[in-house]
């Protein structure tokens, strides 16, 4: 059958057609596709890894930061409670130091009246003293003169009493 | 989706509408050209896969439009002839003693009448159909190929990745590389990867090529056996030029039992038998598989024109179930493309692989 017989014309422009693509394509063609592909991918695979081990870097940083924030939460409230013992106990000292310092105080002022009472009484004991004798001088005097004189100074002086009693 | 269906069906009516306009026309001919329309199908076919001095575009009121080939042919007389085929006016004339045979041994070839009047076949380098067709995707797959890898000279590897065209020939490439070339040969892969994958995209451009049924396309190339069988001659000689001692061993002295060996050497028979059985089923089957897809297509075109004498409505009806199945086998044909030329490239991966054998011990 003529199908199955290969014409040799064809059979020449066949090879040298294969034959010329093969060439160039094997020399200039395929290889570089297929270098560049290779490339591409050892490029591909070593972003990979470097993007790998920057994440796990970036975690044992992410880490590493809870970590100090942790430990400065904890520093922080250690502090403040420390702040609050020292303020409760200086409040304290000062209350007792307050009440110290007032009792101190009531105790003077409480000491300066008695004083300033006790001097007053005694300058009143003398001028009634004073007034008592200079009565009775008075007293004294109108008597010598006159009985009715006496008995009128008596009561005038009784009633000035009175007077100064009411 | 509903709109593309309505599209086709609308195209399909339009389509039936201007068939039955040029059937009515034809039965105007028919009592005329009746003997004429009776045409011999297998003929017709036969004529379509084969090879040709020149290439048919169309026929138009029964004048032919066709490209004219280069004709280069040594006569008896040791001289060398290059005309154009349109001197042979179809197969109509002779030119300078060479003719075209309308019959016999070289029905179709140009043949050259020695003085004893019998045919001779002179030799022939005629740039038919089928070499001018093959040159043609031949520096198309050049262009194509190497400007992706001018593209891949121009980017680093840092820079960009390829897209569109590039991208895919690269999906291409990578899926042979790595489904098929390296599980097939192993370590040395790279070595024959060139060959192997000029071979797949050679078949696929000149598959694709081929089912274009209008001018750059529609010959019959891969179906042709002198190609399948130059690549198939490849694949054997870089087979056997490259195969291990472990190969030849296992042809000429194979581990079996040794009375298979000594008295007659059935064994080593049935090996070298099995050396060109390999790349002569890689030769009959992509040949045939072509052959088939392109005989189907236009046997499936030609039922439009065989009913044509049932009547108008068998043959509208006929010509819609025509182009229906035309359009489907269409479709499988670009999947056979695609398939043959991927089939031919594993089995040669797989052949050279063959060929790479180390001793058993020798393993890793």
């Amino acid at each position: 059958m003529n199908l199955l017989q290969p014409d040799p014309g064809l059979l020449f422009w066949m090879l040298i057609a294969f034959g010329i693509v093969f060439f160039v394509l094997a020399k200039w063609g395929f290889p570089v596709i297929l270098k560049m592909v290779d490339e591409r991918k050892a490029f591909i695979d070593k972003s990979l890894l470097a993007a790998k081990e920057a994440n796990e870097r970036l975690e044992n940083i992410k880490e590493e930061g809870e970590k100090i924030l942790s430990q400065a939460r904890a520093e922080q409230l250690r502090l403040l409670s420390e702040a609050k013992l020292l303020r409760e106990k200086i409040v304290e000292e000062a209350k007792t130091q307050a009440s110290l310092e007032g009792g101190k105080l009531l105790k003077k002022a409480n000491e300066d009246i008695q004083n300033a009472k006790n001097a007053a009484l005694s300058e009143i004991r003398a001028e009634v003293a004073v007034l008592s004798v200079q009565i009775a001088e008075k007293v004294m005097r109108q008597k010598l003169d006159n009985h009715a004189q006496q008995t009128a100074m008596i009561d005038r002086l009784l009633d000035e009493m009175n007077i100064h009693k009411s | 989706m509903n709109v593309f269906f309505k599209k086709i069906f609308f195209s399909l009516f339009l389509f039936l509408i201007a068939g039955m306009g040029s059937i009515f026309a034809q039965d105007n001919h028919q009592s005329m050209a009746q003997k004429a329309e009776q045409m011999d199908v297998t003929e017709l076919i036969l004529e379509h896969v084969s090879d040709a001095y020149w290439w048919h575009i169309i026929t138009i009121n029964k004048k032919d439009i066709a490209i004219s080939l280069p004709i280069i042919v040594r006569g008896s007389d040791g001289k060398w002839h290059l005309f154009s085929s349109s001197h042979f006016e179809y197969g109509h004339a002779d030119y300078l003693g060479f003719s075209i045979a309308a019959e016999g041994k070289y029905k179709g070839k140009i043949v050259e009448t020695n003085t004893d009047g019998e045919e001779i076949r002179p030799l022939d380098f005629s740039l038919t159909k089928n070499a001018v067709s093959l040159l043609f995707t031949s520096t198309l797959l050049i262009i194509l190929v190497l400007s992706c890898a001018r593209w891949y000279k121009r980017y680093k590897v840092e820079e960009s990745s390829p897209k569109g065209f590039v991208a895919a020939m690269e999906l291409l490439i990578t899926t042979l590389l790595d489904n098929v070339i390296k599980p097939c040969i192993g370590k040395n892969y790279a070595r024959y990867a060139p060959y192997l994958l000029t071979v797949f995209f050679f078949i696929f451009i000149n598959n694709l090529i081929g089912l274009i049924p209008i001018f750059p396309g529609g010959a019959n190339v891969t179906g042709n056996i002198a190609f399948t069988g130059v690549l198939a001659v490849f694949t054997f000689v870089i087979v056997n030029i490259f195969g291990t001692k472990e190969y030849w061993k296992e042809i000429f002295w194979p581990n079996v039992p040794w009375w298979l060996k000594i008295p007659a050497p059935i064994m080593p028979a049935i090996e070298v038998v099995g050396m060109f059985t390999k790349p002569f089923a890689l030769m009959i089957r992509l040949f045939a598989n072509i052959l088939a897809g392109h005989a189907i297509v236009l046997g499936l075109t030609c039922m439009i024109f065989i009913t044509v004498s049932m009547g108008a409505a068998m043959n509208s009806a006929m010509s819609v179930l025509s182009v229906l199945m035309t359009i489907f086998i269409d479709v499988v044909e670009l999947l056979v493309a695609f398939i043959q030329a991927y089939v031919f490239t594993l089995l040669s991966a797989v052949f050279i692989g063959l060929s790479q054998v180390k001793g058993h011990h020798a393993k890793d």
